[in-house]
């Protein structure tokens, strides 16, 4: 059912040439997925892409609008190359996804490597409930420690990019 | 902006409680889903509906960019500099058992450290981000 609503939405992002639909239904999109996610039993993930992807990738994108042009430029060009490379990409993930264990089976090799370890120590070893938390924090603290490092990098790449300290361009950035 | 009435009353009691639920994920993700990640994009989506109803300008008089730039580099020296603090209390880096007496009230500590780097960093990024889009054109 969520899925199917992903498709529509998907596909009705593909069709739509007005810019600014197309942000709205980015937004619709990453809640579906944040759905899809508290579906799924991942509800720290659930809450990310419903902050991250439905609030602020949307703000942000209406802001690019904003610098740019509402609508696409009618490029009525058949685009066949792109569209093979497109279809043979889909179709090679498809059947990658058949070697895949089943959603839920517990004999799947992600079940049986580290997690039953954590599974059992965490509480003992960190004193935290959330398990979650535990594994991001403190078992995995570099990969934390360099998903910061990423995060922090780009928000330089913004100022850099941008511009945001050189030009203070007060009493312009209003709309009338 | 003066004629955004509705939108700015219930702007004006939204805010504070969304802010509210950043920290409460922010410290409370211990026991329940988030961390510092979460808080930090939540409280930074708070904020940045914040300068959206009220304009630009009152949100760098609120947060001026130069202290929200301080602030990122903070919370990711806060990260790394739990990893040296363990390091010289002879432990590994971001071994955080070395930062109390007991192991587990370490872990408490150093997770609870790095969650509060993750997210002032998180937070200051995004608003950051958002001051540079916007600042540049007619939003």
């Amino acid at each position: 059912m969520l899925l199917s609503f992903l498709a529509v939405t998907a596909i009705a992002m593909v069709m739509l040439r007005d810019m600014f639909a197309v942000v709205m239904l980015f937004g619709i999109f990453s809640l579906l997925t944040a759905s899809l996610f508290l579906e799924l039993d991942a509800v720290d993930v659930a809450l990310t892409e419903a902050a991250v992807g439905a609030g602020i990738a949307t703000v942000l994108m209406l802001a690019t609008l904003a610098l740019t042009a509402r609508r696409t430029k009618n490029a009525r060009r058949r685009a066949m190359l792109p569209l093979l490379v497109v279809s043979i990409t889909g179709a090679a993930l498809i059947y990658g996804t058949l070697d895949m264990p089943r959603h839920g089976d517990a004999a799947a090799p992600a079940h049986r490597h580290v997690a039953p370890r954590y599974i059992k120590d965490a509480p003992r070893e960190t004193g935290i409930p959330n398990m979650v938390t535990s594994v991001l924090a403190s078992y995995r603290g570099y990969d934390t420690l360099g998903e910061v490092a990423v995060i922090f990098t780009a928000g330089v790449g913004v100022m850099v990019l941008l511009g945001a300290s050189t030009r203070r361009r007060k009493k312009k950035g209003k709309k009338p | 902006m003066k004629h955004h009435l509705v939108l700015r009353v219930i702007a004006k009691l939204l805010i504070p409680f969304i802010l509210l639920f950043a920290l409460y994920v922010q410290f409370h993700g211990e026991y329940s889903p988030g961390g510092g990640f979460q808080a930090g994009i939540i409280f930074g989506a708070g904020f940045i509906l914040y300068a959206l109803i009220f304009g630009l300008e009152m949100a760098r008089s609120v947060a001026p960019p130069g202290i929200v730039r301080v602030l990122a580099a903070t919370g990711y020296l806060l990260f790394g500099g739990v990893g040296v603090a363990s390091l010289l209390l002879g432990g590994r880096y971001l071994d955080y058992s070395v930062l109390a007496d007991d192991p587990v009230h370490g872990q408490h500590i150093g997770i609870l450290l790095i969650e509060l780097g993750v997210g002032i960093t998180v937070a200051a990024v995004m608003v950051t981000i958002f001051f540079a889009f916007a600042g540049r054109g007619r939003l």
